[in-house]
């Protein structure tokens, strides 16, 4: 009796034991917990960085108009930009900001293209060793240093050229146009190598050049690739700010011509922000401009999305 | 011989484009270090800069740019590990998971002067902690943060998934798997873009030009206590960088000689980004061979 009495209790302690090792988390489980834990923290940053920034930049760029009572249509239509004297209009600097953008993306897509077509289909291999790391260095040339050279060298050339200060439009286009250059053709690179190999293949076996291959064949199935990749390089023009602002003589009136001193939202921000007052209206104003910035950006986050989507609905029909 | 003509003569165009794109690579690289190097001199990569005009040296602009570099480094480097383990592992497909990699790809493109105008409006205007080596590390991370989390989560995900098979089939967690033996397999990859980011935030002046500030106000280098005010490490000192300095000398610089002194700074600057591109490059095969053990 004695005996089976233990047996039980001894039964007994072993299941409970059992019980509590199959009711309690075990030690990799806790470890998952915690480390979905950190990770899911970590990713709570950005998100939370992302939902602030909109915020912020949004409550502070409609001030203009909710504080300030500036009509909307006057604000992005007035020629005028005086914002210490009341007049806010920022058509000079969105205009300026588009023209510049359109300018670099349309000089520098035919070079960005060429450049793409040679590393893949001409020389392959002089373009994995040679090309690769020439576009590389100069996406990481900083921009103050194109914005330097552009000053030292653009500047001076284009007052020689035609006359006047030298500054504006179309000298922020050079500068531009050799910074989007190796962000264009990176891309384009990687939409050429998308295209099947077999596309190729067929078109050749028909008899067609080289040239015909590329400019019927692989560049038209490649269109919304290159397409993405002249808006993500007219992206980063637009929100180019100190390299531009060196060279674009920061004059905030309606451009007449490429060549006299222009102003861009983002030069304006530059040069503008620091020298105004919290809460007054030519620090909204500002902030109006950054706001158009980052709608911008959105803009063109937006497109990209659009042309990648239709790119891929002809693919797989 | 219409169509071989045309061929021919397409060939040749796109040769000088190719031409010309690495001519005016060569010519960025030739004119900056033969303007610049003459210039490079001990005394200017660690003398003191005359606060009024901006002549002299770069020491304390140089040293603020690594310290800048190392201080967001060190907060951004955690932050995108643990979200490319996240995207990487944990993240189901879903519209929750497609709204977080939007917010990061929105993120990723901001134009820079617009992340350095929200951590103005943060940390300058409403904590009022100033123009500080801190708001611009922060700053900084903001920009770095989207390129790094991308670049940490492609590496993950390229890692074959019998990897993590083998791991779970052990009986590891997720999170054990993912650190243990995912991550040092996906290192190189990750070094190699932690490094090439490095570059890109040294190069960087639009954000900091209103968060970390543009004075560099005279430090003491033998004091090494970050609290004191003068001590270099202090992070609520403003902070100018060097490429910040560039700008400066170029836009509102007295110097007499501002062409020669930016001309000096940019090799200084370009040196210093091809080094990183470079040690990216050596850094990445080294440890894929560690790894790999393949020669």
């Amino acid at each position: 009796m004695e005996q089976t009495n233990f047996q039980l209790k001894k039964q007994d302690a072993q299941s409970d034991e059992w019980e509590a090792q199959l009711h309690h988390a075990t030690k990799a489980t806790r470890e998952d917990w915690i480390g979905r834990g950190i990770s899911y923290f970590c990713i709570g940053i950005i998100i939370l960085v992302v939902a602030s920034m909109l915020w912020f930049i949004t409550s502070k760029g409609i001030a203009t108009f909710t504080q300030n009572h500036v009509s909307l249509w006057k604000f992005l239509s007035g020629t005028n930009w005086a914002p210490d004297q009341g007049q806010t209009g920022a058509l000079p600097m969105i205009l300026g900001s588009f023209a510049v953008t359109f300018a670099a993306a349309i000089v520098a897509t035919p070079f960005a293209v060429g450049t793409a077509i040679f590393m893949t289909e001409i020389s392959p291999n002089k373009g994995r060793k040679f090309l690769q790391p020439v576009i590389e260095l100069l996406v990481g040339i900083p921009s103050v240093v194109y914005g330097f050279i552009g000053l030292a060298v653009i500047v001076p050339f284009m007052r020689h050229l035609v006359g006047g200060s030298g500054f504006g439009i179309i000298s922020a286009t050079f500068v531009l146009f050799v910074m989007v250059l190796p962000t264009i053709t990176s891309m384009t690179v990687d939409s050429l190598r998308a295209v099947p190999r077999f596309y190729k293949e067929a078109s050749l076996a028909l008899g067609a050049t080289r040239w015909q291959t590329v400019s019927r064949v692989i560049l038209r199935s490649a269109t919304s690739g290159i397409l993405t990749a002249i808006i993500f390089g007219m992206a980063r023009a637009f929100g180019e700010a100190l390299a531009v602002q060196m060279v674009i003589g920061n004059a905030a009136i309606m451009p007449k011509n490429l060549i006299s001193p222009a102003s861009t939202l983002t030069s304006q921000l530059t040069t503008g922000i620091g020298d105004t007052i919290d809460g007054t209206l030519p620090n909204n104003a500002l902030w109006s401009l950054a706001l158009i910035l980052l709608l911008m950006s959105l803009v063109f986050n937006a497109l990209v999305r659009i042309i990648a989507k239709r790119g891929q609905l002809k693919h797989e029909r | 011989m219409n169509a071989k003509r045309t061929d021919l003569l397409a060939t040749i165009l796109i040769d000088l484009i190719v031409a010309s794109v690495v001519g005016i690579l060569f010519f960025l690289l030739a004119y900056i270090l033969t303007a610049g190097l003459p210039h490079v001199s001990w005394s200017f990569l660690t003398g003191a800069t005359d606060a009024f005009s901006g002549a002299g040296g770069i020491g304390v602009q140089l040293f603020n740019s690594f310290y800048l570099l190392v201080l967001t480094m060190l907060i951004s480097v955690p932050i995108s590990l643990g979200a490319g383990i996240y995207l990487a592992e944990y993240a189901k497909d879903n519209w929750r998971t497609s709204l977080i990699r939007s917010a990061i790809e929105v993120l990723s493109s901001l134009p820079s002067v617009v992340v350095g105008l929200f951590g103005f409006l943060l940390f300058v205007v409403k904590f009022k902690i100033g123009f500080s080596v801190i708001s611009g590390a922060i700053a900084l991370t903001f920009f770095n943060l989207p390129l790094l989390t991308r670049n940490i989560e492609e590496s993950l995900s390229a890692v074959s998934r019998s990897q993590r098979e083998a791991g779970l089939s052990l009986g590891l967690s997720k999170w054990k798997t993912e650190i243990g033996i995912i991550l040092p397999v996906a290192l190189p990859g990750i070094v190699t873009g932690i490094v090439l980011s490095a570059g890109r935030v040294f190069g960087e002046a639009a954000a900091l030009i209103y968060t970390a500030g543009q004075s560099a106000p005279v430090t003491n280098f033998a004091d090494w206590n970050p609290m004191d005010a003068a001590s270099p490490l202090n992070p609520l000192r403003p902070a100018e960088t060097l490429a910040v300095h560039i700008w400066k000398v170029n836009t509102e610089g007295l110097a007499s000689n501002a062409a020669a002194l930016s001309a000096a700074a940019s090799a200084v600057l370009i040196i210093a980004v091809l080094l990183f591109n470079l040690g990216a490059r050596l850094l990445g095969t080294y440890l894929y061979r560690r790894v790999t053990a393949s020669k």
